[in-house]
């Protein structure tokens, strides 16, 4: 990038702008934080301070006043809020997680693994849906109103905005239970540290991967689309096309630039989408991601795990969005001048 | 001020003619195309069969009648379930009901922050953005997952928590247009009459964001229901014995061998609700705002929902 002519030519006089590129990651990242200060008490003050008792909560109305009174301890109830949230935090910052209230265990070793699988589960899935996304929608643009782009959007426009547990279901049916048995719709992967890792068994990726990809595809094949076909009418494509300039050329070097910056930002929202999509898909095939601990833990009512684990994903989702907005504005250079 | 303003740069399109019911109009105009036709069809088999499908089963739906799990028969046209109850797609209604409640809690919500934002400006603009960036921080699942973890599913707190998660998308698509209509002239001329700013704001701005409210409508009333029913599937929707497809679909995965339609038949109803509301939404988009901004909206929306701007 620019960014790296680092000695600026002294301007006599002119105060020393930061790259608009750098401010925009600074001031992204300073308010990202505090944005996930005010996450993390919201995070704790929805499972931990609710009017009312958490330690009631999570062992039922019936439980014993002693095993009621023991929780409070543990979780620390008996303290003021503040005081609380401030363990909590300092805790969670010096990498003390607490252990599990299902079964005692530390967080860290339980949530640790989990979020090693769905990270390869996320990146495989935006990755993949990307290329497929952008090469589709760039197809579809060349060939417009041919058959296969009408084929093409109709066939995005039937999938879009279907659930992806549905699609998930579906591909159950289809490649592992009634019509075939070609792909396992079960995933045998372990969430403990000792146990398989992804990548040792592709086969158990396929479903869930294909899941997420189907979810994702048809909003970055729209926008690369349509991206591509604005900027196939604009005046410096037909200008780049009166001058001679073979069309694989315009296209590559005219029009695409100009398609990609948008679409980028729609790949960014779906890296994004799969934090929280990855919740349903990883539990349809018993996936042992952070989706499912997150399922698990809300179903246990365990508080530590729940915290960790929405703490977690609120954190990619912040640093994704300034990701996501940084690569756009680097890919969209007439934004990068400083107005 | 006495000096005429200086023309804006790009002249306003052409000066919108103020017509009566304009959301009417767009409505039908959307169901006349190909699109908003095929959606709004899709739509209302799902919605007939939620409002019809409690009065024409013939057994009470919670008895156990048959063998767990066999196949679709005379009597039993979808087969049975795992507990050997025969699969009726009844419930449908409640999920309609819980999701439209989400909806008019996140868009009414969020079109309030949005034009408050707009038209306070300063620092309780950077207020109420930041606020909703907090929310915005989580996935809409797991937002609402986290509040429902420890109260328990109960119904208005699944629509309260669903509605909530939406408010942010909303805000921030309604700051942008109602920024928009703020800087028009004819809203400068109320202001200077020292008309109060929340009636500036409710007489004159929401009545011009017509388009960017019916688009986030459809759009909230789709995610909506995606996310309810997703909720459902992970058992932290409503909890059995009420009907819930999301459910239904979870439980019966197990028999997927023996009666593969206890889980399809409520999937397929899913499916068609969701894609035939994105379409007509579609269809709304492509009406009001031209068929290439349409597009660029749908598609940013993706996942989570998050759109820019749509134009008022």
């Amino acid at each position: 990038m620019t960014a790296d002519v680092a000695p600026a030519p002294p301007v006599a006089g002119a105060k020393q702008r930061a790259h608009p590129v750098a401010r925009l990651i600074w001031t992204r990242t300073a308010l990202g934080l505090v944005t996930l200060f005010i996450v993390s008490i919201l995070i704790f003050a929805a499972t931990q301070l609710l009017p009312g008792n958490a330690a009631t909560a999570v062992l039922g109305h019936n439980a014993s006043a002693s095993a009621v009174r023991t929780l409070q301890l543990r979780l620390g109830l008996n303290k003021p809020p503040a005081t609380q949230y401030w363990d909590w935090l300092s805790g969670v910052l010096s990498g003390r997680l607490g252990t599990s209230l299902a079964n005692g265990q530390s967080v860290w070793g339980l949530v640790g693994p989990r979020l090693l699988n769905s990270f390869v589960l996320v990146v495989l899935a935006g990755f993949i849906g990307a290329f497929i996304g952008v090469g589709l929608g760039l197809f579809a643009a060349i060939r417009r109103d041919k058959p296969v782009d009408h084929a093409l959007s109709v066939g995005a426009l039937a999938v879009t905005s279907l659930p992806e547990f549905v699609v998930a279901i579906f591909l159950v049916i289809i490649f592992s239970t009634v019509l075939l048995h070609v792909l396992p719709g079960v995933s045998p992967l372990e969430s403990n540290s000792g146990a398989l890792k992804p990548w040792q068994a592709p086969k158990e990726l396929v479903l869930p991967v294909a899941a997420l990809v189907v979810v994702i595809v048809p909003y970055i094949f729209r926008m690369m689309r349509a991206a591509t076909i604005e900027a196939m009418e604009s005046e410096y494509v037909e200008m780049a096309q009166l001058n001679g300039l073979s069309r694989v050329r315009v296209l590559l070097r005219y029009a695409f630039p100009n398609a990609i910056a948008p679409t980028i930002q729609v790949i960014g929202l779906n890296f994004l989408y799969l934090a929280g999509g990855i919740v349903l898909v990883e539990f349809v095939f018993d996936y042992p991601g952070i989706g499912q601990g997150l399922v698990n833990a809300v179903a246990d009512r365990d508080i530590p795990q729940i915290q960790f684990i929405v703490l977690v994903l609120t954190a990619f989702y912040i640093f994704m969005n300034i990701l996501t907005d940084v690569v756009t504005l680097m890919a969209t250079p007439r934004r990068r001048v400083p107005r | 001020m006495t000096a005429p303003a200086p023309a804006p740069a790009v002249p306003a399109p052409a000066a919108p003619r103020i017509r009566r019911r304009e959301w009417l109009h767009i409505l039908t105009r959307a169901a006349r195309t190909p699109r908003g036709m095929v959606g709004l069809g899709l739509a209302l088999v799902v919605v007939l069969i939620a409002v019809i499908g409690p009065f024409v089963v013939s057994y009470p739906p919670l008895a156990f009648v048959t063998v767990p799990g066999s196949p679709p028969s005379a009597k039993f046209p979808l087969g049975s379930d795992i507990l050997g109850r025969a699969v009726v797609l009844d419930g449908g209604w409640q999920l309609l009901l819980m999701a439209t409640g989400a909806m008019i809690i996140g868009v009414v919500l969020g079109t309030a922050a949005g034009i408050a934002a707009a038209q306070l400006r300063g620092w309780r603009d950077g207020l109420i953005m930041r606020t909703v960036d907090v929310i915005l921080a989580f996935p809409q699942l797991v937002f609402a997952l986290l509040l429902v973890s420890i109260l328990g599913p109960a119904r208005w707190l699944l629509v309260l928590a669903v509605g909530i998660s939406h408010v942010p998308q909303v805000a921030r698509v309604m700051r942008a247009a109602a920024l928009d209509v703020s800087e028009r002239d004819f809203v400068k001329a109320v202001e200077i009459t020292g008309v109060r700013q929340s009636k500036v704001m409710s007489g004159e701005i929401l009545p011009n964001l017509i388009t960017p409210l019916m688009v986030e409508t459809g759009l909230r009333l789709t995610y909506s229901i995606v996310i309810i029913t997703g909720l459902s599937f992970i058992g932290f929707g409503l909890q059995p014995p009420a009907p819930n497809w999301g459910y239904m679909i979870n439980e019966n995965r197990i028999i997927l061998t023996s009666n593969p339609w206890a889980v399809v038949a409520p999937a397929i109803l899913i499916a068609i609700l969701t894609v035939g509301l994105n379409l007509f939404t579609d269809a709304i988009a492509r009406v009001a705002l031209g068929i290439e901004r349409a597009e660029k909206i749908i598609a940013e929306a993706a996942g989570t929902g998050i759109v820019s701007e749509i134009p008022a």
